[in-house]
């Protein structure tokens, strides 16, 4: 049971990556990966974590995406859509990038760690205080260190985007 | 045997749920203009049926009978698909939206939700944001200017109230110690949140209120500047998806409102059944809001920004601060 839901969940999570690549159109690849998205979010259900795929709705699909839509909405697609998406000579740029795909599935398949891999372990109840409580003794370095480089990266974008005569 | 039966009462519950979810919004609708009209001095729907009572009626097969247009240039696909992306998650919410404690029915304990999930108020806030995509997608497809405009307003709206309003329900979490609906409902037994959280429930309210899209908030639409914003371009059912989902939202905030600051079920003074109480409140909510679409005039796009950002978000944070202090 589990199982086939997995499969389901995995197989549209691939389809619509792929779709994404492929699609012209900016706005469908941002739909694609909308529906990517959520489909790893219901993997993460299957995993045991429902408060990892519940933020993996709320931050991806409902935040970043919604960036991505609104920069697409300024720019002219139109113009971008009608061109080609590959060029007539470049063969050889699908080709490695192609190659490289295979080396690394390859590497992914035969690695031993695929076959041992350990069932997802039942979370005691409660999850989210379980998690808050580590976030905040065990890992507080980490966790204050991520709100640093966030800050850091606050302040240069906005530093980028400020007008000169200010 | 069990597990049959577990299954065939989820499944009934989620049909039963569906089902009021479709029809809710045709009463909702007449309310409305009832509203509306007694507000403006005038009557309202008198024609259809008694008190214009069979309105909705009249509306839906007008609805029905319209021809379907998509614009020459639109996006076909996204075009038809955008109305059931806005559909979708209004009624995927209701999953964790707890009506009551359980009842027994022929010695068979049945729980009046769907699911008491331990991360319920993170998902509804979650899912709940995703009804803006309909929106955002049909403006986009539509290929006209005033759509366009209209869903542009739409993504920077959603981003700058979506933060203000999870910030404003984590006092509520604070106090209740769970993301567990049911928990938050239960911790209200004596005193409702509303006392503590005077704050959180006004910033849960406006950004609720911006996430419904509804006046003095819906930029979307401003049917003043946008022709109708995002849904100039759509006519027949497709038209009507958009509405349905739009009084959906609504209903949810007005349920989420009662949920958490205003002690979910249990009444006071007057002892009547909870699912009494529970609809009660909800609709005081659900004619608040309405109230307020005959009563103040839409902010402009810089002030709506600026309320946003610079008042609410604040406030959000001076709130769990306040809490903060206040439990410790």
């Amino acid at each position: 049971m589990e199982q086939a839901f997995f499969l389901l969940f995995a197989i549209v999570a691939v389809v619509s990556a792929g779709w994404v690549v492929i699609a012209k159109n900016p706005i469908h690849s941002a739909v694609a990966l909308m529906a990517c998205f959520v489909q790893i979010a219901a993997i993460y259900v299957l995993l045991r974590s429902p408060f990892l795929a519940v933020v993996q709705v709320f931050v991806y699909v409902g935040a970043i995406m919604v960036l991505f839509v609104f920069v697409f909405m300024m720019l002219e697609i139109r113009q971008a859509t009608l061109e080609r998406f590959l060029p007539d000579r470049g063969w050889l740029s699908t080709l490695i990038p192609l190659l490289l795909g295979f080396i690394l599935l390859g590497a992914i398949f035969s690695s031993p760690l695929i076959s041992n891999m350990t069932p997802p372990v039942e979370p005691p109840s409660g999850s989210v205080r379980e998690l808050g409580i580590l976030m905040f003794t065990q890992y507080l370095l980490p966790f204050e260190v991520v709100s640093i480089v966030l800050l850091v990266a606050l302040v240069g974008a906005i530093y980028l985007a400020r007008k000169d005569d200010i | 045997m069990e597990l049959i039966i577990a299954a065939i009462v989820i499944l009934i519950k989620v049909i039963v749920i569906a089902v009021i979810l479709f029809i809710v919004p045709i009463p909702l609708t007449w309310m409305e203009r009832k509203i509306a009209g007694h507000i403006q001095q005038r009557l309202g729907p008198m024609r259809v049926g008694w008190h214009g009572l069979l309105q909705p009626v009249a509306d839906g097969l007008k609805l029905l009978t319209k021809e379907d247009i998509i614009p020459d240039q639109a996006d076909r696909l996204l075009f038809k698909m955008a109305p059931l992306v806005s559909l979708v998650p209004p009624f995927a919410v209701f999953v964790a939206i707890p009506f009551g404690e359980s009842v027994s029915v022929m010695g068979y304990e049945i729980s009046l939700y769907i699911s008491d999930m331990n991360v319920g108020l993170l998902y509804i806030l979650a899912v709940a944001g995703l009804e803006i995509y309909g929106v955002i997608f049909g403006g986009w497809a539509s290929n006209s200017k005033y759509a366009l405009l209209g869903s542009l307003r739409t993504c920077a709206q959603l981003i700058s109230y979506e933060i203000p309003m999870g910030f404003s329900v984590i006092g509520v979490i604070m106090l209740s110690h769970s993301m567990s609906l049911l928990d938050i409902v239960n911790a209200q037994q004596d005193i409702w949140f509303i006392v503590y959280q005077p704050l959180g429930f006004f910033i849960f309210f406006v950004a609720g209120l911006a996430e419904a899209q509804r006046i003095p908030f819906d930029l979307a639409e401003a049917e003043g500047d946008l022709g109708a914003g995002f849904h100039t371009e759509y006519s027949g059912m497709r038209f009507s998806f958009f509405m349905l989902s739009e009084y959906l939202v609504m209903l949810t905030i007005s349920i989420l409102c009662v949920l958490l600051f205003f002690g979910g079920w249990h009444g006071v003074l007057i002892p009547l059944p909870a699912p009494i109480w529970f609809a009660l409140k909800v609709g005081l909510f659900i004619y608040i809001f309405m109230w307020f679409r005959f009563t103040f005039p839409r902010y402009r796009y810089d002030q709506l920004m600026n309320i946003g950002w610079k008042v609410l978000l604040p406030l959000s944070l001076f709130n769990i601060l306040l809490t903060g202090i206040f439990i410790f």
